[in-house]
C-alpha cells in the first residue's frame, strides 16, 4: 500500500492539438478510493494510463510511495488494474489467469495456490478455476479480472470503468461486492467511471474531471450538495441539478421568473455595492416541494409532464418559461396542465456566477 | 379492480386461430438435405483422385492393366512404391523437400510473425506502401525471380544447395504470412496485452506469453500455407537447383519417360507428406480455448 502522488501532468496524444489532461495534480492518501468521474473524453482514462505506465505524460511526474515512477513501464510500478473489456487471457485457464501476475513475481508455488484459491472463494469462483474464460459469463469473467488484480498485493489497484460491461441489476450486485472487498483489501484504489452513481457510492472522494482539468475534488456528499461550478452539479444528479436564470436586485430581493423571493444574505450584500447581480440558481429536484397556487414564499410553475419513476413521480415543469423538474412522492397525485405553487429549500439552493459558471459562497 | 382488467385483456379472442403453415419447416429441411449433399459431392471431387492414386500406387503392376478397375484394394503390393523409391534422386529429393519445406516454414515464421505484428499494431510511416510492395513479389512470376536468383546464387555458391530454394520459399511466402499473421494481431485485444504488462511482462514476454498463444490459429494457417506452397512448388526449385533436386522438381524431370506405375508412386508421395502436415495443423487451426470455430 502507497499514497499516489500526480504533479502537473500534461499529456497530448499522438495527431491531436487538444491537452488530453491539462496540468492536473491529484494526491490520493494511502488506503484511499479515489474516483475519476467525468464525461467521456474528458481525460479520465489517461490520467488512470499515465499513473499505470500504459501511457507516459509530457510533462509532470507521478509517484506512488514515494518513488517517482513517471517514466517507469509498468511492470516495475507494482500495481495491478482491472480492465473495462475485462482483458482476461482467453487461452488460459481461469485458475492460471488468477495466477499470473504472481507467476510472473516468480511467488512460490504453494504460496500461488494458497492466494488463488483465496482470491477465488472471496469473488466465488472456486466451482470455475478449471475453466476457459470464453465458457464464463460476463459477470464471471469480470470477477476473475478483479480475482488477478487482487491476488498481487500491489501497491495501487487501479480500475478502469470495471462495472460498465455488466447488466444493470449485476452491475447493482457487484458494486457492493466490489465495496466490500477493496474494504477488506485496504488498498489505495483509484477507479474511473463517468457512472456519477458509482462514484457516489464507492468513493471516498471523487474527482469529477472535464476538458483535462479537475472541476471539483472532494468528497461524494459534497460534490453533490456543493458542486463547485455548474458543469459538475449538471453532471452530478440524477435528473442534474436544475439551474434557472435570476438575479439579485439592489434591495436584496432574488427574482427568478418574473417572481421575488428572500435572496441570501451574502449575496444581497453583493448586489446592494453593484447594484443588481445576475444569478444562476442552481437546485436539486428533490429540494422543490409542491403547494398550492398561491402559498406565500412559492413560485407559480405549470406541470408539463408527469413521469411515475416507482419510487418516485418526476415532474417536468414550466417556471415562467425556464423548464425545471421536480421529484415528488409517488403518492402525490398530480396531471400536466395543473397548475402549482414551487417552494425551494433554501438551505438546498446553490447560486452560480453566471458568467464564469463558479459556485458563489459566502 | 385492476386484476380484473388483466384477465379481460388477456382473454382468447373469438376468432378460431389460423392453421399452423409447416411449410417454412419443410423448406428448411430441403434446404439443409441439399446443403449436405453439396458437401458430399465436393468431398469427393477432392477425395476420389487421392484415393484413386493411393490405389494404384498399392497396386501391383498388373493390377494397374486390369478392366474394369478395382475401387476396392485386393491386391495390396508396396512393389510399386519400392521401385519407385529405389530408382535415382527419388530418397534424396524426398529429404531435400522435407528440408526444403521446415526451414522454409521456420525461416518465415521468425520474419513474418513479427513483422505481422509490426503491421498490425504499429502506425508506422510507409505502413500502407509497405503492405502494397508486399504483394508485389507475389505479382512477378517465380521464372522472373528464379533465373536472377541463379545467377546470384551461382556466383555466391549458393547456387544447388537446400538454402537456396529455402530462401526463394521463404520469399514466396512471406508476404502471405505477414498479410495472415497481421490479421490474427489485429483480432488480438489491445487490452489483453496490456494486462499482461502491468501484471509483470516486459514487451517481449508479453507478446511470447499472451499475443502469439491467442494468433496461433493465424499462425497455424500461415504454416499450412507456407508448407504446402514449398512442397508443391517446382519452377524455382528446378531452376535453382541440379543435383540437390526437392521431389517435385525431381519427380517432373523424370516424368514424361516413366511408366505409369511411377507416375502414381510419385503422386502418391508427393501428396502424403502434405496430408500429414494439414492433419496435424489443423486441430491449431479450429480449436480456440473452450470454444471451438467450426
Amino acid at each position: 500500500m502507497a499514497d499516489i502522488s500526480i504533479k502537473g501532468l500534461k499529456k497530448t496524444y499522438p495527431g491531436s492539438t487538444e491537452l488530453a489532461t491539462n496540468n492536473v495534480s491529484l494526491d490520493v492518501a494511502e488506503g484511499e478510493f479515489m474516483v475519476l468521474l467525468g464525461p467521456s473524453g474528458c481525460g479520465k482514462t489517461t490520467l488512470l494510463r499515465m499513473v499505470a505506465g500504459l501511457d507516459f505524460p509530457d510533462e509532470g511526474s507521478i509517484s506512488i510511495g514515494g518513488r517517482d515512477v513517471t517514466y517507469l513501464p509498468p511492470q516495475d510500478r507494482n500495481l495491478s488494474m482491472v480492465f473495462q473489456s475485462y482483458a482476461v487471457f482467453p487461452h488460459r485457464k481461469v485458475r492460471t489467469n488468477i495466477g499470473f501476475g504472481l507467476v510472473m513475481k516468480k511467488v512460490p508455488r504453494d504460496e500461488l495456490e494458497k492466494k488463488v484459491a483465496w482470491a477465488a472463494d472471496l469473488l466465488q469462483l472456486t466451482p470455475y478455476l478449471d475453466r476457459y474464460p470464453a465458457q464464463l459469463s460476463g459477470g464471471q469473467r469480470q470477477r476473475v479480472a478483479v480475482a488477478r488484480a487482487i491476488v498481487m498485493d500491489a501497491d495501487v489497484l487501479l480500475m478502469d470503468e470495471p462495472l460498465s460491461n455488466l447488466d444493470a441489476l449485476l452491475r447493482l450486485d457487484f458494486r457492493a461486492e466490489l465495496k466490500k472487498i477493496v474494504q477488506q483489501l485496504g488498498s489505495t484504489t483509484l477507479y474511473v467511471t463517468h457512472d456519477q452513481v458509482e462514484a457516489m457510492s464507492l468513493s471516498d472522494r471523487v474527482a469529477v474531471m472535464k476538458k483535462g482539468q479537475i472541476a471539483q475534488l472532494g468528497h461524494p456528499i459534497t460534490v453533490y450538495e456543493e458542486p463547485a461550478d455548474r458543469f459538475v452539479g449538471g453532471f452530478i444528479g440524477s435528473p442534474p441539478m436544475n439551474f434557472l436564470e435570476g438575479r439579485v436586485t439592489q434591495q436584496g430581493a432574488l427574482e427568478v421568473a418574473g417572481q421575488s423571493t428572500e435572496a441570501p444574505e451574502f449575496l444581497a450584500r453583493s448586489a446592494a455595492r453593484s447594484g443588481g447581480l445576475p444569478v444562476m440558481v442552481g437546485i436539486r429536484a428533490e429540494n422543490i416541494y409542491l403547494e398550492d397556487r398561491g402559498t406565500p414564499g412559492t413560485l407559480d410553475a405549470t406541470v408539463e409532464v408527469v413521469e411515475p419513476l416507482g419510487h418516485a413521480t418526476l415532474l417536468t415543469m414550466d417556471l415562467g418559461g425556464q423548464t425545471i423538474k421536480v421529484q415528488v412522492a409517488s403518492t402525490v397525485r398530480v396531471s400536466s396542465g395543473e397548475k402549482v405553487g414551487l417552494r425551494f429549500d433554501q438551505a438546498a439552493i446553490r447560486f452560480f456566477d453566471t458568467e464564469t459558471q463558479l459556485g458563489l459562497t459566502a | 379492480m385492476s386484476h380484473a382488467t388483466t384477465n379481460k385483456a388477456t382473454a382468447p379472442a373469438d376468432r378460431p386461430a389460423p392453421e399452423v403453415d409447416r411449410r417454412p419447416l419443410a423448406r428448411r429441411r430441403r434446404n439443409r438435405i441439399l446443403l449436405q449433399v453439396g458437401c458430399i459431392l465436393i468431398t469427393l471431387f477432392m477425395a476420389l483422385p487421392i484415393y484413386l492414386i493411393a490405389l494404384s500406387a498399392t497396386s501391383s503392376r498388373a493390377a494397374l492393366q486390369e478392366f474394369p478397375l478395382s475401387f476396392i484394394p485386393n491386391n495390396f503390393s508396396l512393389e510399386t512404391m519400392q521401385t519407385f523409391l529405389q530408382s535415382t534422386g527419388i530418397l534424396g529429393g524426398l529429404i531435400n523437400s522435407v528440408q526444403v519445406g521446415i526451414f522454409t516454414l521456420l525461416l518465415s515464421l521468425i520474419i513474418g510473425v513479427p513483422a505481422g505484428y509490426a503491421v498490425a499494431r504499429f502506425a508506422f510511416p510507409g505502413r500502407d506502401p509497405y503492405q502494397l510492395f508486399l504483394l508485389f513479389t507475389r505479382a512477378l512470376p517465380i521464372v522472373v525471380l528464379s533465373v536472377p536468383l541463379a545467377q546470384l546464387f551461382l556466383q555466391t555458391g549458393l547456387y544447388d544447395s537446400v538454402l537456396a530454394v529455402v530462401l526463394l520459399h521463404t520469399a514466396l511466402a512471406l508476404p502471405t504470412t505477414i498479410l495472415i499473421t497481421s490479421s490474427v494481431f489485429l483480432g488480438v485485444p489491445r487490452d489483453v496485452e496490456e494486462a499482461a504488462r502491468i501484471f509483470g511482462c516486459s514487451p517481449v514476454q508479453a507478446f511470447l506469453k499472451v499475443v502469439m498463444p491467442m494468433a496461433i490459429p493465424g499462425i497455424a494457417a500461415a504454416s499450412i500455407f507456407t508448407f504446402v506452397m514449398s512442397w508443391n512448388e517446382v519452377l524455382g526449385a528446378s531452376i535453382l537447383t541440379l543435383n540437390q533436386r526437392t521431389l517435385p522438381a525431381q519427380v517432373l524431370s523424370s516424368l514424361a519417360e516413366s511408366p505409369l506405375a511411377y507416375r502414381f508412386a510419385g503422386g502418391f508421395l508427393l501428396v502424403i507428406p502434405a496430408l500429414i502436415f494439414i492433419f496435424f495443423m489443423r486441430r491449431y487451426l479450429t480449436n480456440m480455448w473452450g470454444s471451438t470455430i467450426r
